[in-house]
């Protein structure tokens, strides 16, 4: 089914929880709702279930009005945090109750497609057991197999791997991924991490404090954050931010001592102060021919991560961070050199928005 | 600070355990150094909680010793330990400000006010939250309650070690990096004894200097975040740490060639000697961050078909087949990649051998 | 939290609307009614206005009534919220012995209100009353239905039997939830048992408390079974409550008019008290309660 929000608004008693939300989603698509706790993306996911009613605007299924209408009349199904299974009832229970309350199938059909999904799911050999005994991530694959098994044109997910072990996080993600690729069912996964958002693909809406910041294919939200906001939440480790003066010559000053010529993509600025953005994994700590940009700074700390260290270097009162491959070690307090290329940095104005992205070129430089 | 050490160490919570699996903990001997950062990583359920719980002396081990500097300490209740534990969820007291929750630890032990101020305006300033220390508790976020939490321990002077049960679970990921930042900085500073509970392997391997793998109640390897990921001791190891894990292939052993469905890798013959006398299951790892991934065919490299490609913003995963396997690889972001035909290059020193699931060099 | 409307659950609700009505409203108004009206017989009632209302407030006897029935509410207040709290807290949380506490507790609540009053009755007597006859053989002279002092003892002391386990259980519950990586903070932090009771325990509490507190304060303030039976409001009106006092205006002497304007006197209080206490204890949580 598409999924419409025009204008979605919801104040709780005077305070207002989110505003202005216009999103459009295809039939089919999977679209992740990335945001920090706490900026509404429950809400909204609430809110295109019908379990709470908007203050402001319309929600539209497939082109109708649904906005007044209950939960029970929409074609939905919905995944949370915490494993919600019935707790008296077995795994093969569990996974048939939609469909024996909808009342209009055979026993025989219940069975087939009981099984079916909860092959899908990888738990058919614990059909017989109660949630209780069950670990986390079969409790939660239990919930998931419960919403696939009713075949809804809109599936709904509330973060439903936090509480999950990393490694089984994964596999979770990989998995669910295959499922949404090979159902017609359009898909809305809310999530704090943003490599969730990268390994679901499909569209991402950024939203933050109530509002929608961005729309668009996750790859290229991530490409061209719409504002620094956005460039702070969808980035992991988060994206570094210098001030920067651009003055005449296409010259551009960071600090009294760093000043680099601009790249083609920031040479159609206006001269004034901007923001600078640059993912960690774009610094270098050696000189390489396209880094013009170098910015002196002493080591605060170095973490070793196995495959990557990151280094958080201090130049004039700011924290940069660097990540580098392999297994480096600092001193605290070591002097070095993190090298920029220019062609790399984000632009963007002092409200905050986007003014200039690097240009990707297909298969990287 | 303190020197920690776990002597015959074993909990089970069953009145008569019988069966190893009966064993929440199994038989451990362990040292902690003084003024170390370690990391307990492991699955849920693999005793890491139980075994901090036993340090910090809110259990009782069913067998064995704790000692700290060489003092038992296994019949002494957590407040006569000098530990100080942060949680998983932040626990805060409600009804006070944030000041009287950092000077709670010291008042309990009879501190005089003055020294109290003192300390509590050091360790406010440490934790940049000096502006909030008029203001109740309750009323702050979850990274600054953590950080409450964290200065209830690190306010009294002669805290041996700070015990950290997967602190930083309810925290939003760009606030993470700040609060790790400040425990590495906290460490370098003070030099205290830290011990981390996590299952989340980023978090362990960029907090600690040596990590304690558990799985299933038993230490699987000890070493540093380098040891881990580049000579895993076992293939829980292999598997638990990296993102992906570590590709795992069965193999056979042909005099001082491995052998993979028909394709040959050359051993050194140490290696190749090692893997007959261990004996049992053997199985070829490599970490998908040093498969080389090569678009046009070279000496040593092996035919292999890329089945996807997927863009992960800072770098790629390929799914690759080759001989009979599908295996992952971790490449930069610009690094070329189609689905299609391809060559891998698996260097020799970064590939592990595994016999029945240990390694075997 | 706004739900979507949903029609159907008006049709649901409107048999207990329907009820309500029957037992609660029509009643009510059948009291103001009769509360503004002189009913001299069966045809003839004369509008009096705030007659009624004046001459019972200047009735020196509800007078005392009333400030008997504050006395005795304060009393239980003060004794049964803190014994409710000590007794929660002594309880198991483990095992057989929990649930054997908790059905013990339970049982004075299951027995009905007349019967609890007719055990003491006889409990108290020095006689054939176990309590009565051993109090009396300790050299303490005692005797419910001559001396006041011990009629107000034996009320008290069976109100606090009767309905302290329900304070028990609600702070049982209350207990239960509250996390435990509070209390090991608390261990770790080398806090007393009183600073984990003031500072963790009571501050969690606060929502089990006002329940307790208000439920005690309502039924207590309209008591009328138990001491009836026990004393019938004696010796002298000693132990004549509110309710008590009420009833023998309107029953006794039927003057249903007094009685009917003391009795919307009498909820008009319950409603004024009951609205100041909930705010109070609401308002201490505030300022940072989360």
């Amino acid at each position: 089914m598409t999924l419409v929000l025009d204008g979605i608004g919801k104040r709780v008693g005077g305070v207002l929880h989110l505003d202005g939300i216009d999103l459009t989603l295809p039939a089919g698509s999977v679209t992740v709702l990335l945001a920090p706790t706490l900026a509404g993306k429950t809400s909204v996911l609430r809110m295109m279930a019908g379990l709470d009613r908007p203050t402001a605007g319309r929600v539209l299924v497939d082109g109708q009005d649904v906005t007044g209408i209950g939960v029970r009349k929409r074609n939905i199904a919905m995944v949370y945090q915490q494993f919600v299974n019935y707790p008296s009832l077995t795994v093969y229970d569990n996974i048939a109750s939609p469909l024996r309350m909808a009342n209009n199938l055979s026993a025989g059909e219940i069975d087939r497609r009981v099984r079916a999904t909860a092959a899908t799911m990888h738990i058919d050999s614990l059909l017989d057991r109660l949630p209780g005994q069950l670990s986390g991530g079969q409790q939660q694959r239990t919930a998931i197999a419960r919403a696939l098994v009713k075949d809804t044109g809109l599936l709904l997910l509330d973060e439903p791997l936090v509480n999950l072990d990393y490694k089984l996080r994964e596999e979770l993600r990989a998995e669910m991924r295959e499922i949404f690729a090979r159902r017609q069912v359009t898909v809305v996964y809310a999530t704090t991490e943003p490599t969730e958002a990268l390994m679901l693909g499909g569209n991402t809406a950024v939203l933050d404090a109530g509002r929608l910041l961005q729309f668009g294919t996750t790859i290229d939200v991530y490409h061209r954050p719409a504002s620094v906001r956005v460039g702070e939440v969808f980035s992991d480790p988060p994206m570094n931010l210098l001030p920067a003066e651009l003055g005449a010559e296409r010259m551009a000053r960071v600090s009294a001592d760093v000043a680099f010529a601009v790249a083609p993509h920031m040479r159609g600025l206006a001269t004034g102060r901007y923001r600078l953005g640059v993912r960690a994994n774009h610094i270098s700590l050696e000189p390489t021919a396209a880094a013009s940009l170098a910015v002196p700074a002493k080591v605060e700390l170095s973490e070793i991560s196995g495959s990557e260290t990151f280094v958080h270097a201090r130049h004039n009162g700011l924290t940069l961070v660097v990540q580098r491959a392999g297994v480096h070690r600092y001193e605290l307090g070591q002097p070095v050199t993190l090298y920029i290329d220019p062609g790399r940095l984000f632009a963007f104005d002092v409200a905050g928005a986007l003014v200039a992205a690097p240009d990707r070129e297909p298969g990287g430089r | 600070m303190a020197r920690i050490e776990l002597k015959g160490l074993a909990h089970s919570y069953r009145a008569m355990p019988s069966a190893p699996t009966d064993y929440a903990l199994r038989q451990m001997d362990m040292v902690w150094e003084d003024g170390g950062a370690y990391a307990l990583l492991g699955p849920s359920g693999c005793g890491k909680t139980t075994l901090l719980n036993i340090i910090s002396g809110l259990i009782r081990p069913s067998q064995g010793r704790v000692l700290f500097d060489g003092r038992d300490v296994t019949e002494l209740a957590p407040q006569q330990r000098n530990i100080a534990q942060v949680f998983q969820f932040p626990v805060i007291y409600d009804t006070m400000t944030v000041f009287d929750n950092l000077a709670f630890p010291l008042r309990n032990r009879g501190v005089a006010e003055a020294e109290v101020t003192t300390r509590v305006h050091e360790v406010a300033e440490m934790l940049e939250l000096t502006a909030d220390l008029k203001r109740r508790a309750s009323g702050l976020g979850a990274d600054a309650k953590q950080k409450i939490s964290l200065g209830r321990g690190l306010v009294r002077k002669d805290v041996a070690a700070i015990l950290f049960d997967e602190p930083l679970t309810v925290i939003d990921p760009h606030l993470k990096w700040i609060l790790r930042r400040k425990l590495k900085q906290i460490h370098q500073q003070f030099r205290l004894s830290l011990i981390y509970v996590t299952h989340d392997q980023i978090e362990a391997l960029t907090f600690a200097d040596q990590v304690v793998v558990m799985y299933d109640g038993q230490v699987v390897q000890l070493g540093t975040p380098q040891q881990l990921f580049e000579t895993p001791a076992h293939t829980f190891v292999g598997y638990f740490i990296g993102s992906p894990g570590m590709n795992l292939m069965p193999c056979k052993l042909d005099g001082d060639v491995v052998v993979i469905d028909g394709l040959r890798l050359p051993l050194a013959p140490e290696r190749a000697q090692r893997a007959r006398a261990a004996g049992g299951q053997l199985q070829l790892g490599i970490r998908p961050e040093f498969l080389q991934c090569l678009a046009a065919p070279q000496a040593d490299a092996i035919a292999a078909e890329i089945q996807a490609v997927e863009d992960l913003g800072n770098y790629k995963i390929v799914t690759a087949r080759f001989a009979g396997n599908t295996v992952k690889a971790k490449l930069p972001e610009d690094a070329p990649a189609t689905v299609g035909a391809a060559w891998l290059l698996l260097p020799r020193e970064r590939m592990q051998l595994y016999a029945d699931g240990r390694s075997v060099g | 939290m706004q739900k979507t409307e949903n029609n159907k659950a008006w049709f649901l609700v409107l048999p207990v609307f329907v009820c309500v009505a029957f037992s609660a409203l029509i009643p009510l108004m059948t009291v103001v009614n009769y509360s503004v009206q002189d009913i001299l017989g069966p045809n003839q009632r004369v509008f009096v206005g705030t007659e009624w209302f004046l001459e019972v407030l200047q009735d020196e006897d509800l007078h005392d009534a009333l400030i008997r029935q504050i006395e005795f509410s304060a009393l239980i207040l003060l004794i049964e919220i803190p014994l409710g709290i000590a007794l929660a807290l002594a309880l198991p949380t483990q095992g057989w012995r929990t649930s054997l506490c908790l059905v013990l507790l339970a049982l004075p609540l299951l027995i009905p209100w007349n019967v609890v009053g007719t055990i003491w009755q006889i409990f108290g007597r020095g006689d054939i009353g176990l309590g009565g006859y051993v109090v009396n053989a300790l050299g303490v002279s005692y005797n419910y239905t001559a001396e006041p002092l011990d009629a107000w003892v034996t009320v008290v002391v069976m109100d606090i039997w009767h309905w302290t386990p329900l304070v028990v259980l609600l702070c049982y519950a209350g207990l239960r939830a509250i996390p435990d990586a509070y209390y090991q903070a608390a261990r770790i932090d080398g806090a007393s048992a009183w600073a984990v009771f003031r500072y963790i325990q009571l501050p969690k509490l606060r929502g089990v408390l006002l329940i307790a507190f208000l439920l005690r304060f309502m039924d207590s303030f309209m008591i009328y079974t138990e001491p009836f039976v026990l004393t019938g409001g004696g010796p002298g009106n000693s132990t004549t409550f509110l309710s008590q006092y009420l009833t023998t205006l309107a029953v006794g002497q039927f003057d249903v008019g007094p009685a009917a304007a003391f009795s919307i006197i009498y909820f008009l209080i319950i409603l004024l008290l009951s609205f100041i206490f909930y705010t109070v204890i609401q308002n201490m949580g505030k300022g940072g309660a989360s």
